[in-house]
């Protein structure tokens, strides 16, 4: 299988753009478990939901997808400090065990839910997003994927300023490690939980609305996601917000490349092999802190 | 300024403080000592609010804190210097002291952080240095450092001196001394009786959870009852 140069450019390419919103979905995993210490496995149900809420924004009051990213990250922030702070930190009496178990439950409620709402069929945005290309060089690029790419970074830039420069942010890096420390200081630390619970969930919010124009969903889209973001952290390091952003983009070239190198079928293949390859040979992944 | 009365607490069924009294009156130095496991630092712990009190009163500056939450007791100025540090190690030496002041003493964070590296040079030569890299020392000062970016109007330093080299703890008390004059109200939290009592203005012994010796410091030093039990003489 020889493919000219070009078509290998544009795969790449593709599977750049692709992996910077699957850096997004795994921002908000490997940012919570980095914190709360904890998988979130309502992650997922989550990503499903807000891609519903894009749907349903832009099908019934015809605004652009792109112009439900601010309303509605702020509004899936919110629902997921109220989440956290007064459903899973209560429901969980501090034990993380038990959290695991709470954000499954969760997971398992919200997607029938859904299923019960919008039932098992899949839809997308009207519109002809998919048939809206750039042409780069010899290259077609999709215009949604390039905006999206465009986005994905922007958050991601926003997301190190506010860990890096805010106190807030600070407060999240301390809380990720020394608890009692930080309550000393005066930061709450179910306040912290919360906030950043809900920054995790207003980056499913970000990531479903650069979705949609090249996506479709059901009741268990989110799902699929879910699995690759896990790779993508792991790969990245659990907790390693650097190592999201990197291993994103990574994973979405890979699964371009097997994609035009194996068929659509087989696409994904690579990145389960990648999977296995690092448990095996770096469990902490690429940017991991030592255990 | 801190006053206590009564204070019971522990966990689970285990009672550890078994109905406490105590006070720090305003610029002076109190010296809490005791041996491990006497409850110093569950005595800390129900102090800045990350433990319940089972019954009993702490009232601080006129205010009853007894059921306050740890952000609260922060804002009204009652700061810990933990047992241990607890110091954020993956957090910058600048981050470290500016999270000091998150609840309290943000508008003079500029001119506090200037303070604190004044009193602690070394610090300034490691603002970028992540906290965990230190040395035990090094994160001594930090810890302290970070407390006193918080403007405390009384600070409570647990075991301080723990895990120093005899050199250090000679400038760690050398430093709680320079802090006291400077006005700040310490209660000091020490297995280290000799050293604690030098600089301390009065003193109080803690066994099995509540107070067995209390008074002026020279007084205690003085005990032959305490000499015997403490300093072996």
């Amino acid at each position: 299988m020889n493919y000219p140069p070009a078509i290998i450019a544009e795969a790449m390419v593709n599977g750049l753009l692709t992996g910077s919103v699957y850096a997004l979905v795994a921002l908000g995993l490997t940012l919570v478990y980095g914190v709360l210490h904890i998988i979130n496995f309502a992650h997922g149900a989550l990503l499903t939901c807000a891609m519903f809420a894009v749907w349903a924004l832009v099908t019934f009051t015809g605004i652009s997808p792109y112009a439900a990213i601010l309303p509605l990250a702020l509004a899936f922030f919110a629902g997921g400090y109220v989440l956290q702070r007064y459903l899973i930190g209560p429901a969980s009496h501090g034990d993380d065990s038990n959290i695991l178990l709470v954000t499954l439950g969760l997971s398992i409620a919200i997607e029938n839910a859904l299923l019960a709402a919008f039932h098992a069929d899949t839809r997308n945005l009207e519109g002809d997003f998919g048939f809206q290309v750039i042409e780069l060089g010899p290259m077609l690029i999709s215009r949604p994927k390039l905006i999206g790419f465009a986005a994905a970074v922007a958050v991601a830039g926003l997301l190190w300023l506010l860990l890096a420069r805010t106190d807030t942010g600070r407060a999240i890096r301390a809380v990720a490690k020394e608890k009692l420390g930080a309550r000393l200081m005066g930061i709450e630390v179910g306040h912290i939980y919360g906030v950043t619970f809900g920054i995790g969930c207003a980056c499913l919010a970000v990531a479903a609305c650069l979705l949609m124009p090249s996506f479709y969903v059901n009741p268990r889209v989110g799902n699929a996601f879910v699995l690759v973001a896990f790779t993508i952290v792991v790969l990245g390091g659990m907790g390693s917000v650097a190592g999201a952003l990197l291993g994103g983009l990574f994973i979405g070239m890979v699964e371009s490349l097997g994609g035009l190198l194996l068929g659509d079928s087989l696409g994904q293949l690579g990145i389960f092999v990648i999977f296995i390859l690092v448990l095996l040979f770096r469990p902490t992944g690429l940017f991991g802190a030592r255990a | 300024m801190l006053d206590v009365s009564g204070l019971r607490a522990g966990y689970g069924g285990v009672e550890v403080l078994r109905g406490l009294d105590l006070s720090v009156a305003e610029g002076e130095i109190l010296a809490v000592l005791g041996a491990n496991g006497v409850g110093k630092t569950t005595l800390n712990k129900v102090l800045s609010g990350v433990l319940p009190a089972s019954s009993g009163e702490i009232r601080f500056c006129g205010e009853t804190i007894t059921r306050a939450s740890a952000a609260h007791i922060v804002a009204a100025g009652l700061i810990q210097v933990p047992e241990g540090r607890k110091i954020f190690p993956d957090l910058s030496v600048r981050e470290n002291l500016i999270l000091g002041s998150y609840r309290r003493g943000k508008p003079d964070r500029a001119r506090n952080l200037e303070h604190v590296l004044d009193v602690f040079p070394r610090l300034r030569e490691r603002l970028a240095q992540m906290g965990g890299t230190l040395s035990g020392g090094e994160q001594q000062m930090l810890a302290i450092g970070r407390g006193m970016m918080a403007e405390p109007k009384l600070l409570i330093l647990d075991e301080p001196s723990l895990g120093l080299s005899p050199l250090l703890v000679e400038e760690m008390y050398a430093l709680i001394r320079r802090l006291n004059t400077e006005g700040l109200s310490i209660m000091l939290v020490e297995q280290n009786v000799v050293q604690s009592l030098e600089i301390a203005a009065r003193a109080m012994i803690l066994e099995n959870g509540a107070c067995a010796l209390s008074g002026p410091a020279s007084d205690l030093a003085a005990n032959p009852e305490l000499k015997r039990a403490y300093l072996g003489m």
